[in-house]
């Protein structure tokens, strides 16, 4: 499989402020791989260095340390040929609110170097696709918070590059239009072999949507991965046991203690927490001896390993805080 | 693809939303009428003590100098309403030139100054003004020239401040004393000695001074020289910074 981007030690350092601090190291020596046709997410909370990283790859920052090259062109070098090579949906937006939203499409395909007719037959297929057909007329400002945010994906797709970036592509989108877009993203990859890079903050589509998961925080990537293969690397499954009192909480925590394989064990009031691995065969004779010990349970609560586990047990924080604040 | 073209599409793309927007054509066209009816009055009963017999001749050249300047340099507005909107990124990632970026929005703007420069000289004409055709021609092509230089400037503070609140009172803070020291309302032949040494060091002063001797039908005359050499000078500078800001990595 051909690599499509590789970086080296990528930096950026933004300066400190008289009577602000020092400098900030937003992104520190990345190094990463991204093979063609992949859906790779950058996966990470807020300030971690997404679009920092995201901003240097489509050329819009220059970066302070390291190299990148972007389907083989020199990030540095030859920049105007990783321009022409990538398509890129920018957080902020991409079209003025007075314009019409069919030119501001036609025009940015045109400053590709697309032809007009060309431009306006794959706005018709692209505006089909994302659900904003017949819209060429209106201006952007009419359009809703996800129609306008499926306007910019558009405009990053309209040049067809064989590379696109997407950052944070689906917030403010309803969940059904975040499905189509998910569904669109992957039949780029399945139909024309579009590699895609995104940025999310979101767990369930870096689950959902992503081959790859590359978990990014404070500047560094601590961890890559199938979404599988991160998963698996929190051992076991989360349980919870709910009882009328804490006594009875007391003496579950004594049975969940004793278990084969169980971890992480917490009490808190009425409730016990811990880990068990493979717990779909740990739960009938966990509950024979719960059952044994004369305690009654009201609730059991069975929990598989998701991403955010992933992210806390690597960073010690939530994503979820994150993307809650 | 060319240069050319892309600039060009730069270009369609900026003059569309201008027209698309009645207000601003609207708003855009009355003033320099509003200037002519409202203030040009008040110099015809000054005229003998300005030196000239038709005070029109003295006007309507200031009027064309401040329409270029004043016109071109708070487009810079425009383009941080742009930058806010990610128009400006979504345009910098694609290969297009830097400079046909800036270009393609600076001559929509010098297009833009030459209508309302021609409608303003227009209007003055049943008011009184007389003046060689191809002075008035040479006249505009300057104001055109300033409006470049100015646009070009304006759009590169906007893109480095990325702010109203900081561009408003940058822009007024320069406008204003260029404008007072230019002579554009009144000569200054009228000032005091010392008003008239601090003027001089004004480009602006030398450009009016240029354009009205234009107005008069002075192409060679040292005046006249100094105003397209001065002119030259301020369009080389403004496009150097604009394209300079517009091609750094990191605006």
């Amino acid at each position: 499989m051909t690599t499509i981007i590789t970086t080296n030690e990528l930096s950026k350092t933004y300066p400190g402020k008289r009577g602000r601090g020092g400098p900030v190291e937003a992104v520190r020596s990345v190094d990463l791989e991204v093979a063609g046709g992949e859906i790779v997410g950058f996966l990470g909370p807020n300030g971690a260095g997404k679009t920092t990283t995201l901003r240097m790859l489509t050329t819009l920052l220059e970066p302070t340390a390291g190299e990148a090259t972007v389907n083989g062109f020199d990030l540095r070098r030859d920049a105007v040929n990783v321009r022409r090579s990538i398509g890129y949906v920018a957080q902020a937006g991409s079209s003025y609110p007075l314009a019409i939203v069919g030119e501001e499409i036609v025009d940015h395909a045109r400053l590709y170097g697309v032809e007009r007719s060309v431009a306006q037959a794959r706005t018709t297929a692209l505006f089909a696709k994302l659900n904003l057909a017949g819209m060429e007329k209106r201006a952007v400002k009419t359009l809703s918070g996800g129609q306008r945010r499926r306007l910019d994906i558009a405009m990053g797709l309209v040049n067809e590059p064989p590379l696109v970036f997407l950052d944070e592509p689906t917030t403010g989108l309803d969940p059904q239009s975040r499905a189509n877009l998910w569904e669109h993203i992957r039949s780029l990859r399945d139909d024309l072999g579009t590699t895609v890079f995104l940025t999310t903050h979101y767990l369930e589509e870096a689950d959902a949507l992503c081959d790859r998961i590359l978990v990014i925080d404070q500047g560094r990537i601590v961890a890559e991965g199938t979404p599988e293969a991160l998963k698996r690397r929190i051992s076991g499954d989360g349980v919870t046991l709910t009882f009328d009192d804490a006594a009875q909480a007391a003496s579950a925590t004594t049975v969940a203690g004793a278990f084969p394989g169980a971890q992480d064990l917490a009490t808190e009031g009425s409730t016990v927490r811990f880990r068990v691995p493979d717990v779909g065969r740990a739960i009938p004779s966990l509950l024979r001896e719960l059952d044994a010990s004369g305690v009654h349970l009201t609730d059991v609560e069975v929990r598989r390993p998701t991403l955010d586990d992933v992210f806390l047990s690597l960073t010690g924080r939530s994503l979820r805080d994150d993307s809650a604040a | 693809m060319t240069f050319f073209t892309e600039t060009w599409i730069v270009f369609a793309r900026s003059m569309r939303l201008s027209l698309r927007n009645p207000t601003w054509v609207i708003i855009g066209l009355s003033q320099p009428i509003l200037y002519l009816t409202l203030f040009g009055p008040l110099l015809k009963p000054l005229a003998p003590a300005l030196g000239t017999a038709n005070a029109w001749q003295l006007f309507v050249p200031g009027m064309l100098v401040q329409l270029g300047m004043f016109g071109a340099l708070f487009v810079g507005f425009g383009l941080i309403a742009e930058y806010r909107a990610g128009v400006i990124e979504s345009m910098r990632v694609t290969p297009a030139s830097r400079t046909a970026l800036l270009l393609g929005r600076v001559l929509r703007d010098v297009l833009v100054l030459l209508v309302q420069g021609t409608i303003l000289t227009v209007v003055a004409i049943p008011l009184g003004l007389r003046a060689p055709v191809g002075g008035v021609l040479v006249a505009l092509l300057v104001v055109a020239l300033l409006g470049a230089a100015f646009s070009s400037v304006s759009y590169a503070l906007a893109l480095n401040l990325k702010s109203e609140d900081a561009l408003a009172p940058l822009l007024n803070g320069v406008a204003i004393p260029l404008l007072l020291l230019s002579g554009i309302l009144l000569p200054m032949t009228i000032a005091p000695k010392w008003l008239q040494d601090v003027s001089d060091i004004n480009p602006l002063k030398h450009i009016v001074e240029g354009v009205r001797a234009l107005f008069l039908g002075d192409f060679g005359g040292s005046t006249t020289v100094w105003a397209f050499a001065l002119t030259a000078a301020l369009v080389a500078a403004g496009t150097w910074y604009g394209t300079s800001t517009f091609r750094r990595e990191s605006s």
